[in-house]
């Protein structure tokens, strides 16, 4: 069956691309091999019968999250100096094969089924029973989940807020 | 289901592992942070797993809490990340061992 075989090749990828995440020395480079991670994780939430929580994945975990912390490291500048101008072969090639495989992935998918329609799983949750057991079963849960949300938002304003800055008077 | 609901675990697992190795091997906060980021993605998977597995929504229900709780989990500690490098100038987490108070 071509969904299994498309879901062991997007796991081993996964671990790869995790696996080359953590043993990186450089934070730039070990967030990018996440957010790969990420993209071979939404394809396998898809295959599992999860849509929503594919595009979800791709949308905050590596569109949001993911860049938040790219912009931190930049901004505190952890990553090594020096530029790099010549592309050396140990570098790239774990990426292009990467990339070849989640590419590769997603057409078979494509292909196999355009519209959707069964995305090869036995389950297959629509956004509509999705949404009827979120804001029905679970209504309280986001109204906790929110509230967290906003302390959290008040707490990271509290805790970055530059205070020698604030003292001579100046605006944050 | 496509594949047996135990090799989705093996995989959620070893994914799992692998952030938790990252957590207690690396000494650089932002790393350790991509370690959490790591074991709650496993725990993520094991979720819509068993979503799949019993055909019932609620797993990627709890996922949409999951990730909800990540990125507040995320905004606090970057902002600790900030607030550390300005106050000692440093990330590496053998550094900030000692108690004020």
């Amino acid at each position: 069956m071509v969904a299994s075989a498309v879901f062991y090749l997007l796991a081993a990828a996964t671990l790869t691309a995790t696996l080359l995440c953590v043993t990186r020395n450089n934070p730039v480079h070990a967030v990018i091999y996440l957010v790969h991670a990420f993209f071979d994780l939404a394809l396998i939430f898809y295959l599992l019968g999860a849509p929503l929580v594919a595009a979800w994945e791709m949308i905050i975990y590596a569109g949001a999250i993911m860049v938040l912390v790219l912009f931190i490291i930049m901004m505190l500048e952890l990553a090594p100096g020096g530029k790099t101008l010549t592309v050396d072969r140990q570098r790239w090639l774990p990426v292009v094969l990467l990339s070849l495989v989640t590419l590769g992935c997603t057409v078979v998918l494509i292909i196999l089924d355009p519209a959707a329609a069964a995305s090869g799983a036995a389950y297959h949750a629509t956004p509509r029973d999705f949404g009827t057991a979120l804001f029905d079963r679970y209504a309280l849960a986001v109204q906790v989940v929110s509230f967290q949300l906003l302390f959290a938002a008040v707490g990271a304003y509290y805790v970055g807020k530059d205070e020698s800055r604030e003292r001579r008077g100046e605006s944050p | 289901m496509i594949v047996p609901f135990a090799h989705i675990l093996l995989f959620a697992a070893a994914l799992f592992v692998m952030g938790l190795g990252c957590v207690l091997a690396r000494r650089n906060l932002i790393m350790i942070l991509i370690g959490v980021e790591i074991m709650l993605n496993a725990a993520a998977v094991a979720l819509v797993g068993g979503s799949a597995y019993w055909r019932q929504v609620d797993g990627q229900v709890f996922v949409v809490f999951l990730m909800a709780m990540t990125s507040a989990e995320v905004a606090i500690s970057l902002a600790m990340v900030v607030y550390l490098r300005r106050r000692k100038g440093t990330l590496v987490a053998d550094d900030f061992d000692g108690m004020r108070g």
